[in-house]
């Protein structure tokens, strides 16, 4: 059910050594984990980590004949502590989640995990949702991995490096009893590669095995007195191991001349942008020889103090190049320094930015600025003095012209109607306080809605609204999708609610999957699918905690019965939580499925029938109150060449669907009568064409009568 | 094919700036599969992530001569170190410009120039779309080179997507060192719709090879009359009075506002419409107008015309069912001979409109009966879907625009001439004391639009605007005043921009 089908990349994951691999980063991750050995992997899907989840979920033949278990798990809480498998079995395991916001709903069980520490290696794979195109708010899962002592992978990205990083992260989670963290940052996920593969391996223990000779340790639980040891064995042991390993394994890499004044450090993840900013001042060629030492590591976390020390030690200056805040590797760099009393400036934030992402641009400034001041003998002249820089052409004027182009609800989206919907709503009863959630409704917080007041995390948008529970003029709307719903909004949104009576208003968007993940099934999917089980209703769990007041809506395009449904659930004398769930499909994935299809059953010759919408551009007067209740972008306007008309009328564009919003919303609102639906029948069967040409003689007959008896003003362009 | 010296040692590099969902990733994966197969190493990035949901997002490509060795390319666009940057839509052009990619040094600019209008654009009461005239003209000054051309109609003329034409596009500026056939093969090698991808290219390739044509505006369509000879005759009198009886530049304006409302209601109608006119023409004279380039009776022309042809029932009724509407629809929804068109209309008449088609007294005695409007408006006030294709509802639809025999004696007549004439007195009133001011109470007309609240909200925006006239008056910049709060009316639905000018003007 999942938005992309890969069916193609699964084969890759079947090639064996010395074939060469190329695609995405998360794939070459994917096939990576199967070449370790890894007996089962866990996670909860979301950008940029949810193509690896959805080929393994295309995979699972492979996955079965190599004996690995795959699990979509409810949560990233559910995934982190799957990851108990590998606390007393030596099997390894994978997890992998959006990060930051997964690792926050892990971090219990990351803590308990990384406590008592494993004997399997243990891999947690965090797509580094940071900067440019990302979603979340903006924090580093560096933190996380200091707080409960994981160790950090942090690779250069590029398909080998991050291959080998699968590798040496398992192998270094063995080695010292410890979870390890692999960070991969958006851009790597996605970029395009190759690496020469490996052959698939079978783990030496399977989870089958484990089940079948059970093992128990009372020392890896975390419970006193265990606890108390495990923190002094995470210092006194698996901290120095670590170090050991780091270093004769040389997972951290020193490159460019062996003496220089100046150094740079660099998280591996910064490797390309520093690369690219050294290219640029001539001082690294296209393969990335540099002439400037650079001290990179691929482990961000521990680090590992004499090889910081001994790159330093010739050196007058280091600069530290580490994107986000706080500057976790500055700071201990600069007590490392200063404890060895060395004489080395350390600099890093402040000639590159605290906060914000490292783009081309501010690599270059940070980089060219630390080697001016410290280093000015490397680079030329030009570069060292330059002439009155050539001035960028000024195009400061376009931030007057060129519009804002948020995300925003899809053609024929199901979730449109349910705030136009609210809008309706709001006219009669007013504005009211909306507890929005994470997933494609939280487009609704931007025009031409405007709702939603907050979002504070997956599933907790009904959670959001539980202080707003005293007697008031109006209650609280509280909006989750099916997603947020069985991530763990049934327990803390809905099961809270009713224990708290709350009289607040509970609307749970269902489009059929984990739609803005892409697609993803989930209990309450509607999907047969062969190795979940789905088709579990959210009424019947909501039902279940003890909501009375439940209603369903099995069609959202239904404007008029989502308005009057959302009134009475703000206007009932009902106690307690008032819940709807309204239900329709996904309508991106839906077309993707359906599309090819209807074209298939229309080459067949099967009678098939396509809505399509439109608009009368001479009825319609263009006040564009239709669109401020949309936003489709199919629904769009245009400017009539005729000099009578000041403004552009409403129009709607091939790329209709047909959903029925516009007409839904024309009549709920009381808008005009300009849209109509045009069902095109394809291969039309003979009752069809028998009542179309009767039809068409009557009809034909009144307008040759009209014709006749008055004037008739044809525009050019129409018939 | 003029092609570029293949930049050996050189690093190329492009970026493609799209809407989500136009299919920019397609584009992309086929730059890495061509370069792949000319024997260059490529990398391809991008940040889909929500922005795949119909916002702005921007895929990026480093390519080079693949020698065996890895090269260490970037994974971002820099400013100013772009080579060329592949806009799938007009405005992604201009965002591609202030994000500084395009720089007059290196940077070819490949654009469709065509416009996905985006919401805070589509959503304004008034014109709210943005000035794509600017863009290009940035684009030539910014850009080493700028191809551009509408690769969305292309595509959609050979029933493909716009990833085919912005292909042929870049293939046409020969800015990457591969052949045509190339471009072409990779298009072949896999994927659905090949034939029509191909022919999507090579309309684009021939579009995009021709230099950027200024953006012409578009011909203004003529309209062409038909009919029984006898009313025929009696139109072209009509007209014939226009071109002796109007000043010139104000001809044609008359003439299409003639048509309106002929074609609205008959040709007495036609004629009420020229001698109010006329009488305008003439003030406008008297008040020395043909030294300030005769405004008032231009926008009158229009206006009158407009308030004369308001939008009721009897009107939409016609308009639905005339022959043309049929054809035009066919048109738009790209209906096929062997397939069949249902028509399906979204009605919901409110009492309000009942009355208006009610004889005066009749719709006036209800009107001002709460409870007996109420209790009728309960039995009609409700969402209709009325198949105009089907001979019951077409019949319905028929008989009410017949009556517009009758139309001048009905309640909404009524209303719609009382504040017409309410409305063009306060203009001449106005004019005759501030020639500008008047002209832009005329432009005021433009505030009433739309059918039911719609109608009501511009009928209250306008009598809001016109509020003001006292203060402007005696002003001599009124008409700017007048002109700034109509413009303020226009901007949002709730009236705050409004509000807020008005506000000042009392300030004044």
């Amino acid at each position: 059910m999942a938005e992309r089908s890969f069916a193609k990349e699964v084969q890759q994951l079947k090639i064996g050594a010395g074939e060469e691999f190329r695609g995405e980063g998360i794939l070459a991750i994917t096939k990576a984990l199967l070449q370790c050995g890894v007996g089962y992997v866990v996670g909860y899907q979301g950008a940029p980590i949810s193509h690896l989840m959805d080929v393994l979920a295309d995979a699972q033949d492979i996955l079965g004949d190599l004996g690995v278990h795959f699990e979509a798990s409810a949560s990233e809480a559910a995934a982190a502590a799957a990851l108990a498998a590998s606390v007393h079995y030596p099997i390894r395991g994978a997890a992998t989640w959006k990060s930051t916001v997964g690792t926050n709903v892990a971090s219990d069980a990351l803590a308990n995990l990384s406590s008592g520490g494993v004997t399997g290696g243990a891999l947690i794979i965090v797509g580094e949702d940071y900067g440019e195109g990302s979603s979340i708010m903006q924090e580093r899962s560096h933190s996380f991995a200091m707080k409960s002592q994981i160790w950090l992978l942090d690779p250069k990205p590029n398909l080998e490096a991050i291959v080998k990083a699968v590798e040496d992260g398992f192998a270094l989670s063995e080695a010292t009893n410890t979870p390890v963290m692999l960070e991969v940052r958006i851009r790597s996920c996605h970029v395009h590669g190759r690496f020469i593969a490996k052959d698939n391996q079978r783990p030496p223990m399977s989870v089958a095995d484990a089940l079948e000779s059970p093992r128990r340790d009372t020392q890896r639980i975390v419970l006193p007195p265990a606890s108390f040891l495990h923190e002094q064995e995470k210092i006194k042991k698996r901290w120095p191991a670590a170090i050991d390993f780091i270093k004769t394994h040389k997972l951290n890499e020193m490159v460019g001349p062996k003496r220089g004044k100046v150094g740079i450090v660099l998280q591996g993840g910064m490797y390309n942008g520093v690369i690219r900013a050294l290219q640029r001042l001539g001082l690294a060629d296209l393969y990335g020889t540099s002439m400037v030492p650079l001290y990179i590591l691929n482990v961000t976390y521990p680090l590992v103090d004499d090889e910081f020390l001994e790159f330093c030690e010739d050196k007058d200056a280091v600069l530290v190049v580490e994107e986000g805040q706080p500057d976790h590797l500055e700071q201990a760099f600069g007590h490392m320094l200063h404890k060895a009393g060395a004489s080395t400036r350390l600099h890093g934030k402040g000639y590159l930015p605290m906060a914000g992402e490292y783009s081309g641009q501010v690599m270059l400034d940070g980089l060219s600025g630390f080697l001016r001041d410290h280093a000015p003998a490397l680079l030329s002249a030009k570069i060292r003095l330059p002439n009155a820089p050539v001035a960028p052409p000024d195009v400061s004027h376009l931030a007057q012209v060129v519009p804002m182009r948020p995300p925003g609800f899809c053609t024929g989206c199901p979730e449109r109607p349910i705030f136009s919907a609210m809008k309706l709503v709001e006219q009669e009863l007013g504005v009211h306080h909306v507890a929005a959630d994470i997933g494609c409704h939280l487009f609704s917080i931007m025009p031409p809605f405007n709702i939603g007041a907050t979002t504070m995390g997956y599933g907790l948008g009904p959670a959001s609204a539980s202080a707003f529970n005293m007697p008031a003029k109006k209650r609280s709307i509280a909006i989750m999708g099916d997603g947020g719903f069985w991530h763990n909004g049934l327990a803390s949104g809905i099961g809270n609610a009713v224990f708290n009576k709350n009289d607040g208003v509970i609307l749970v968007v269902d489009n059929y999957y984990s739609a803005a993940t892409g697609g993803q099934d989930i209990l309450s999917s509607r999907a047969n699918n062969r190795t979940r089980s789905t088709k579990h209703p959210i009424t019947d769990a909501v039902k279940g905690v003890g909501v009375n007041w439940v209603r369903h809506i099995d069609r959202t395009y239904d404007v008029q019965k989502m308005r009057d449904t959302l009134r009475e659930a703000l206007t009932t004398d009902e106690k307690g939580p008032k819940v709807i769930v309204a239900s329709s499909e996904c309508m991106l994935n839906k077309q993707r499925r359906e599309k090819p299809l209807t074209a298939k059953a229309i080459h067949d010759g099967k009678r098939v029938v396509k809505p399509r919408f439109g608009v009368d551009e001479d009825v319609c007067t263009g006040d564009h109150a239709c669109i401020r209740l949309s936003g489709c972008p199919s629904l769009s306007v245009k400017q009539l060449d005729d000099p009578l008309r000041d403004d552009p009328v409403a129009s709607i564009d091939q790329s209709c669907v047909g959903c029925g919003n516009c007409g839904e919303v024309a009549d709920a609102a009381v808008l005009c009568p300009s849209f109509y639906r045009a069902d095109v029948i394809n291969n039309p069967n003979r009752l069809d064409r028998f009542l179309a040409k009767l039809r068409q003689k009557v009809i034909g007959f009144l307008q040759k009568r009209r014709d006749v008896k008055s004037l008739r003003f044809i525009k050019a362009g129409t018939a | 094919m003029n092609m570029q010296p293949a930049r050996q040692n050189q690093i190329i590099k492009l970026a493609i700036l799209a809407v989500g969902g136009q299919g920019g990733g397609v584009v992309s994966d086929w730059i890495v599969h061509l370069a792949e197969e000319n024997g260059w190493y490529a990398q391809a990035t991008s940040v889909p992530g929500v922005a795949q949901r119909t916002g702005a997002t921007i895929y990026y490509i480093e390519m080079v001569p693949d020698r065996g060795r890895t090269p260490i390319l970037a994974l971002m666009p820099s400013p100013g170190d772009v080579d060329i940057v592949i806009a799938a839509e007009l405005m992604e052009a201009g965002r591609a410009m202030m994000r500084g990619l395009v720089t007059p040094e290196r940077t070819t600019l490949i654009a469709s120039s065509h416009r996905a209008f985006a919401v805070s654009e589509k959503m304004v009461p008034g014109n709210g779309i943005a000035d794509g005239a600017a863009v290009i003209e940035t684009a030539r000054k910014t850009a080493r080179r700028f191809v551009a051309a509408d690769l969305e109609a292309i595509a959609q003329r050979n029933g493909s997507v716009i990833s085919a034409s912005l292909f042929g596009a870049l293939a046409a500026a020969s800015v990457l060192p591969f052949p045509r056939a190339s471009f072409e093969a990779t298009i072949q090698s896999g994927g659905k719709g090949i034939k029509a991808s191909l022919r999507a290219f090579h309309d684009a390739f021939d579009a995009a090879s021709a230099p950027v044509a200024a953006a012409a505006p578009p011909e203004r369509a003529s309209v062409e009359i038909k009919g029984p000879p006898a009313l025929l005759g009696r139109y072209q009198t009509l007209e014939a009075r226009i071109d002796d009886e109007m000043p010139a530049d104000s001809r044609d304006m008359a003439k299409r506002g003639l048509a309106k409302v002929v074609e609205f209601q008959d040709m007495a109608y036609g004629e009420e419409y020229l001698g109010r006119l006329v009488k305008i023409a003439a003030l406008d004279h008297d008040l020395g107008g043909d030294g300030k380039g005769r405004a008032l009776t231009r926008e009158a022309a229009k206006y009158l015309a407009n308030a004369m042809a308001y939008d009721d029932v009897i009107r939409v009724a016609r308009i639905k069912t005339e022959r043309q509407r049929f054809e035009r629809v066919r048109d738009e929804v790209h209906v096929r001979d062997e397939q069949i068109l249902k028509l399906t209309e979204f009605m919901h008449p409110r009492m309000e409109e009942v009355c208006g088609m009610l004889p005066t007294r009749l719709g006036r005695y209800i009107e001002s009966r709460p409870g007996l409007f109420k209790a009728l408006d309960r039995m009609v006030n409700r969402g209709r879907h009325v198949r105009t294709d089907g001979i019951f509802w077409y019949t319905v639809l028929y008989a009410l625009s017949g009556l517009r025999r009758f139309r001048r004696r009905l309640l909404r007549h009524e209303v719609e001439q009382m504040h017409l004439a309410r409305w063009l007195g306060e203009a001449e009133r106005v004019a005759r004391r501030n020639y500008g001011l008047g002209v832009e109470v005329l432009r005021c007309r433009r505030l009433i639009k739309g059918y039911s609240d719609t109608h009501a909200r511009g009928l209250s925006r306008y009598d809001k605007v016109l509020s003001a006239l006292p203060l402007l008056e005696g002003r001599e910049d009124g008409a700017q005043w007048l002109r700034r709060l109509r413009e303020a009316a226009l901007k949002d639905e709730n009236g705050t921009a409004l509000d807020g000018a008005l506000k000042t003007v009392a300030s004044l």
